[in-house]
């Protein structure tokens, strides 16, 4: 029980990143990105086939990262250039991304036994312990540099772009440029996240990149919903640790015996709930109003 | 300083919903000039007003603000010439982010903006200093989200933040109208002593004839994409409401500028 909750809050932490990454374009931008679904496996893609060409691991996982801030970019262009709609730039990228991915990894798995990773302790250390310190230790450095960040002018321009866009243009920012900036901030740490998941699971797999929206979006809401109080920094904090609880709920389903093959449907469920729940409190609440009303 | 010559600008063009928003528009503001632009619904005063600000680009002619021809310059980099206020007091500001945050980004209106802490104790004292202006207690409640503001206190806000930095021009779409009348009395006095003190440019639309001749050293009254009455100087200060309701039916052949003004 203790090694399933260890590995489920590892688990938690590293979709934290792809979490936090759909903070950025999803909340701070207003961008509804679903290239996220192509870019984590293109992180996990590059990594692995780097690590397996014997590149230095650390370098793989910064290549990854790139690769997805040039994928983001990709789709920002989409939009910005040929102002095609945000949620099609979104699907195309992704779907083009399959592809490439395939032609990265050379067939749809990859595995990366016996190689060197990030994860691999030094001697002497305990694999656990030395996974666990270093997720936490990188997770908090991202949240850090993302607080800092979104403080900045370009930070705050970034924000006024997903707010009030013609506002900001009045002031004299290219809201363009705010936006391919958001989008590849994003999606580089979607597919930084893909590039520590094939390292700990131990394999890059074409389709693990199925679903993480959605998944991403379980995450953030249940964040938002547990902690979050409208200040950036505690926003960061909650839909990381949203990400951490999402993880949980699912091992605890499946240890209670639901077959795999659900957990998608599972967690589109969550977020329908979700999302429906607010309107149809606001309406139940109005009808009761109305019925207090008629009474008197 | 804001030199329009012979600009026009049609919307829908080869269709049968052809519209001619702006038919040969010749303007000319000098520096300090504070113009009230009156008209029917669909006389050109809003289109004047975006291609200025360079929203619609335009199909002839050309503009130039203070010896810089604007007239292909993108919205974003014409920002730091011009200072806007709308309507809709929902549009001038950020509402998921605070007042001094918006603030800020007012602060760099038109400058490059780099990776650099934005809000610091310096740019503090400067708000606290420009909001208690309002006399709206603002000054207090940095932290407070745009978005809990009233329409007036959010238009106040958006006056400070459009003047910010001494714009060269500032263009206000009427500002007021949608506020309740006291309101937007008080948001007329704070714009009138805003222009005042900074010796502001200002081109402002309003359906309140009163205010449009009141306001001001100039009136302008478009009607079908043309300026069809310049008033300014003695003839102005002469000229009341009946004056420009004469105007207008003379240049129009009809007898009231618009259903609103029905309501005045």
């Amino acid at each position: 029980m203790e090694i399933l909750f260890l590995e489920t809050l590892q688990q938690g932490l590293i979709y934290s990143i792809v979490v936090l990454g759909i903070y950025l374009s999803f909340r701070i931008l207003d961008y509804a990105d679903l290239s996220v679904d192509g870019t984590l496996p293109l992180g996990a893609a590059v990594a692995a086939s780097m690590i397996i060409a014997g590149y230095n691991p650390w370098l793989a996982t910064l290549t990854a990262t790139g690769a997805g801030a040039i994928a983001g970019l990709f789709t920002g262009y989409l939009h910005t250039k040929f102002n095609i709609n945000p949620l099609l730039t979104g699907i195309l990228t992704m779907t083009g991304l399959y592809s490439v991915n395939l032609q990265i990894m050379g067939r749809a798995n990859l595995p990366l036994l016996g190689q060197q990773v990030i994860f691999s302790p030094p001697i002497g250390m305990d694999e656990r312990v030395f996974t666990i310190t270093l997720l936490l230790l990188l997770v908090a450095f991202i949240i850090f540099l993302l607080h800092r960040f979104l403080d900045t002018e370009i930070g705050l321009a970034l924000r006024a772009t997903g707010n009030n866009q013609k506002m900001i243009t009045c002031l004299g920012v290219n809201t363009d440029t705010m936006k391919l900036l958001g989008l590849s901030i994003s999606n580089a740490m979607v597919s930084l996240s893909g590039a520590l998941i094939s390292q700990y699971q131990g394999f890059a797999d074409v389709g693990i990149g199925i679903g993480t929206i959605i998944g991403g979006l379980a995450s953030l809401i249940i964040g938002e919903v547990l902690f979050s109080n409208g200040k950036i920094l505690r926003d960061l904090i909650a839909v990381a640790l949203g990400s951490i609880i999402f993880r949980l709920i699912i091992a605890l389903v499946l240890r209670m015996g639901l077959p795999p093959t659900f957990l998608k449907l599972m967690t589109a469920i969550i977020v329908i709930v979700a999302l429906a729940a607010p309107n149809f409190r606001e309406k139940v609440l109005a009808k009761r109003r109305y019925r207090a009303y008629a009474n008197n | 300083m804001l030199t329009i010559s012979n600009i026009t600008k049609s919307f829908n063009l080869g269709s049968v919903n052809e519209k001619l928003a702006l038919d040969g528009v010749t303007l000319h503001l000098k520096a300090g000039d504070f113009v009230t632009v009156i008209g029917s619904n669909g006389a050109g005063k809003s289109s004047l007003m975006n291609v200025i600000s360079g929203v619609l680009t335009l199909d002839q002619g050309s503009i130039i603000i203070n010896n810089d021809d604007v007239t292909f310059l993108p919205e974003h980099r014409r920002a730091k010439e011009i200072g806007r206020v709308f309507q809709d007091p929902m549009m001038g500001t950020a509402s998921n982010m605070t007042i001094e945050e918006n603030l800020v980004l007012a602060l760099k209106r038109g400058q490059k903006r780099f990776f650099k802490k934005a809000i610091t104790n310096k740019e503090r004292e400067i708000f606290r200093e420009k909001l208690k202006f309002l006399e709206l207690g603002l000054e207090n409640n940095l932290q407070q989200k745009a978005g809990l503001l009233s329409g007036g206190q959010r238009q106040a806000l958006t006056l400070i933040m459009a003047s910010l930095m001494n714009p060269k021009l500032m263009l206000l779409d009427e500002h007021t109208a949608s506020l309740d009348p006291k309101t937007g009395n008080k948001v007329m006095e704070v714009t009138e002593e805003i222009i005042r003190s900074n010796k502001l440019t200002t081109l402002m639309i309003t359906h309140d004839l009163q205010q449009a001749l009141c306001v001001g050293n100039r009136t302008i009254m478009m009607h079908e994409g043309k300026i069809v009455a310049d008033l300014k100087g003695e003839e102005r200060k002469k000229a009341t409401v009946a004056t420009l309701l004469g105007l207008f039916e003379k240049n129009s052949g009809r007898g009231l500028l618009s259903d609103r003004m029905l309501l005045m």
